[in-house]
């Protein structure tokens, strides 16, 4: 299942670099990008799991810039 | 400006004011190391608390290369060496350039948000006699919706009652208007010019096709490039590179020249310092990403959507565009090109057919009823027969027209002239069993096919025709747009082949071009897929990477003009981006080795505008691409 996501004060590229990198190495992410330009993110993980994955993800996003949330 | 801007520009004003203040002490006094470092702490933590806050979660959360860890590394590192103002000025030029790039984001965040509004944001909703305002999502299928002029069509729907012209530019890039009435269909976003529509909706706003080409440009930039990804793999090697060399920097020299001596020690901390501050990705982080989203923001104010950032670096490498001829290169429709008649005049001989065709709505029948001058009578013709893969058999004035292919006359016994050009469809007529002549029928090139096919050339792009059609039909088109290359009669199954090997044969990338319905095998196989005329049309919208919203084949002269300055910008960027850094680098380092003499606190300027100001450089010449 794929889908897309709203970011909030994603302020700088490096950061979506960094967070897309973190959320890529989670187990049963198929793919993912954060952009920096439209402030979106894209998650490509396992249907049967993916409220689990995404809550992973919201871990890595706020390990990089912590007042980075989801909408 | 937002909030945020405003407040960090404050600080900015306050400190600086401060940071003067500060240093005008320091030189009235001449302040000691440990005062001096007190008259500057309040423009320090005023301008750098949240930096310094950030870089101390960073280093909790285990983020140590991040830009607030490595600003402040650089900061206090001058505060340690005894350079107290430099330390408040790495700061200060930090948040300065911070902000520049963050106002410079958001400008063009907005510009091409601006251009991509197209979204309608309100419906005129008619129920029971009444109207009333809604927002779009709240019409369903089947409601009948009022559009006044000047309003845009909120969602996809047919004109139940009224006529005007719809000014479509925002979908297809055509700023000429189209002409609709009753029982056409209208797709959101189109403004209404001229007269009052009343149209009922067939798609919900979600499906309607504003929603869609908002989402697929909104969502291209998920789709990133190469380039872009390769210059965030770069990103991550170059920062933990440069901070070891500038830790080395800061370590090394002195053990050798002179590892007792506090000027030393501080000279060439004071060097690993400014490579501390070049080692900040971020201006070549946002450099590329930027120009593509400006390319395909500019790309879509001209009808021209691009799926993603992939495909539009493609685009700039392809060297061959194959084409598909029906609908893509030609009208898709017939065309009445040369009349022969003997016995009567032409223009009887079209009115005969034209009459025989009354009741058909056969793409022949009706081109020869559009090239027919004189009014039809209803009814002149009785009993008109259809004869399957022969032509039309009618009755006029007792007598009997026969209208078809050679093989229809000669089944009754007519002898014809065979016409020795073979292009197109060849109508033979006959009227009580003598020979009038016939009417050939051409599928005509569309207006802009020629000269696409010779600006494609003019650039070095080898052109190519795939069709099912005839040789000889193909042939022709191929000669008259000047094609350099013609496969003809092909099955579906052979055109992918046929696609398959030349894009073996081929260096560069191969991009396909068709109307999406019947050649999708070969959109998909393409390394770009260009489907054309796609308004309204789900299916091309699904299987391409661009969508043509227009049916002008000149569009993809357009789209590859595009795409190759977007990657000239975007070499740009990097080039930009990367030398500034390398080239700070070096004369840090001349200076360090006492080749070159700076004064003051430039070398600390240089290197945060190395950061920051190469940033706002490459944002602004991003927007060129937007504006192509």
């Amino acid at each position: 299942m794929t889908k897309i996501f709203k970011l909030e004060n994603l302020d700088c590229a490096n950061c979506a670099a960094k967070m897309e990198r973190g959320i890529k190495a989670i187990d049963g992410v198929n793919n993912c990008t954060v952009s920096f330009m439209t402030q979106k993110m894209m998650l490509d993980a396992d249907d049967n799991r993916f409220a689990q994955i995404l809550e992973l993800a919201k871990k890595a996003i706020a390990k990089v810039d912590p007042d980075c949330k989801i909408k | 400006m937002t909030r945020k801007q405003k407040k960090t520009l404050y600080r900015i004003l306050i400190s600086a004011s401060l940071f003067i203040a500060g240093f005008v002490l320091i030189k009235v006094f001449a302040l000691s190391l440990l005062p001096g470092i007190l008259v500057m702490l309040p423009a320090y933590l005023l301008i750098g608390y949240d930096v310094l806050i950030k870089a101390a979660g960073g280093i909790g959360r285990g983020q140590v290369f991040d830009e607030n860890f490595l600003m402040s590394i650089a900061s206090i590192g001058a505060f340690a060496v005894g350079e107290a103002p430099e330390g408040v000025a790495v700061m200060l030029f930090y948040q300065v350039g911070e902000l520049f790039q963050s106002i410079a984001v958001g400008k063009s965040r907005n510009s091409i948000s601006a251009l991509l509004d197209i979204m309608p944001e309100s419906a005129n909703l008619l129920k029971d006699g009444e109207i009333r305002e809604v927002s779009p999502e709240e019409v369903q299928i089947g409601d009948i919706v009022l559009v006044r002029p000047g309003e845009k069509i909120p969602l996809d729907g047919k004109i139940v009652e009224g006529f005007s012209s719809l000014d479509t530019a925002a979908l297809t890039g055509e700023s000429v208007p189209r002409d609709v009435k009753e029982g056409d269909t209208v797709y959101s976003s189109s403004v209404n010019l001229q007269g009052v529509l009343k149209i009922r909706c067939t798609k919900p706003f979600t499906e309607s096709t504003a929603a869609k080409i908002m989402e697929l440009v909104e969502n291209s930039e998920m789709h990133k490039a190469k380039t872009e990804k390769f210059i965030t793999r770069f990103s991550k090697y170059y920062t933990p590179s440069v901070v070891l060399s500038a830790l080395l920097l800061a370590v090394i020299p002195p053990l050798f020249l002179g590892i007792g001596s506090f000027a030393v020690w501080s000279s060439w901390i004071h060097t690993a310092l400014v490579f501390l501050i070049v080692s900040c990705p971020c201006a070549l982080v946002i450099s590329v990403p930027m120009a593509f989203f400006g390319g395909i923001g500019g790309a879509s104010r001209h009808g021209i959507l691009i799926k993603g950032a992939n495909h539009l670096e493609m685009l700039s490498r392809v060297d061959t565009v194959v084409f598909d001829k029906t609908g893509t290169l030609t009208e898709g429709s017939f065309k009445v090109k040369e009349v022969y008649s003997q016995g009567i005049s032409k223009e009887e001989l079209l009115y005969l057919a034209a009459a025989a065709e009354q009741y058909s709505n056969h793409p022949i029948a009706l081109s020869l009823k559009e090239a027919n001058q004189r009014p039809l009578v209803p009814d002149m013709i009785d009993h008109a027969e259809e004869i399957a893969g022969g032509g039309i058999k009618a009755k006029l004035k007792g007598k009997t027209i026969l209208l078809g292919n050679a093989k229809l006359l000669a089944e009754n016994g007519i002898s014809i002239k065979i016409s020795e050009k073979a292009e197109g469809t060849c109508i033979h007529a006959a009227y009580d069993q003598t020979y009038l002549g016939y009417i050939l029928i051409t599928d005509t090139p569309k207006k802009d096919s020629a000269k696409t096919i010779k600006t494609l050339s003019a650039k070095g792009i080898r052109t190519v025709l795939l069709t099912g059609d005839r040789k000889e039909t193909a042939k022709v088109l191929s000669d008259h747009l000047g094609i350099s290359e013609m496969h003809a009669e092909l099955l579906p199954q052979d055109k992918v082949s046929h696609f398959e090997s030349i894009q073996k044969n081929t260096k560069g990338a191969v991009a396909f071009v068709g109307d999406g319905i019947n050649d999708a095998p070969v959109l998909a196989r393409a390394d770009v897929g260009i489907a054309m005329g796609a308004i309204g049309s789900d299916a091309a919208i699904e299987a391409a990477d661009i969508v043509l919203m227009d049916d002008n084949p000149s569009a993809i002269v357009k789209a590859i003009a595009i795409s190759r300055k977007t990657m000239q910008i975007v070499r740009q960027n990097v080039i930009l981006a990367l030398g500034v850094k390398a080239a700070i680098m070096l004369l840090d380092l001349a200076v360090a080795a006492s080749l070159l003499t700076v004064p003051g606190m430039a070398m600390t300027w240089i290197a945060v505008f190395g950061d920051v100001g190469v940033a706002v450089i490459a944002i602004l010449n991003s927007l060129g691409a937007m504006r192509l």
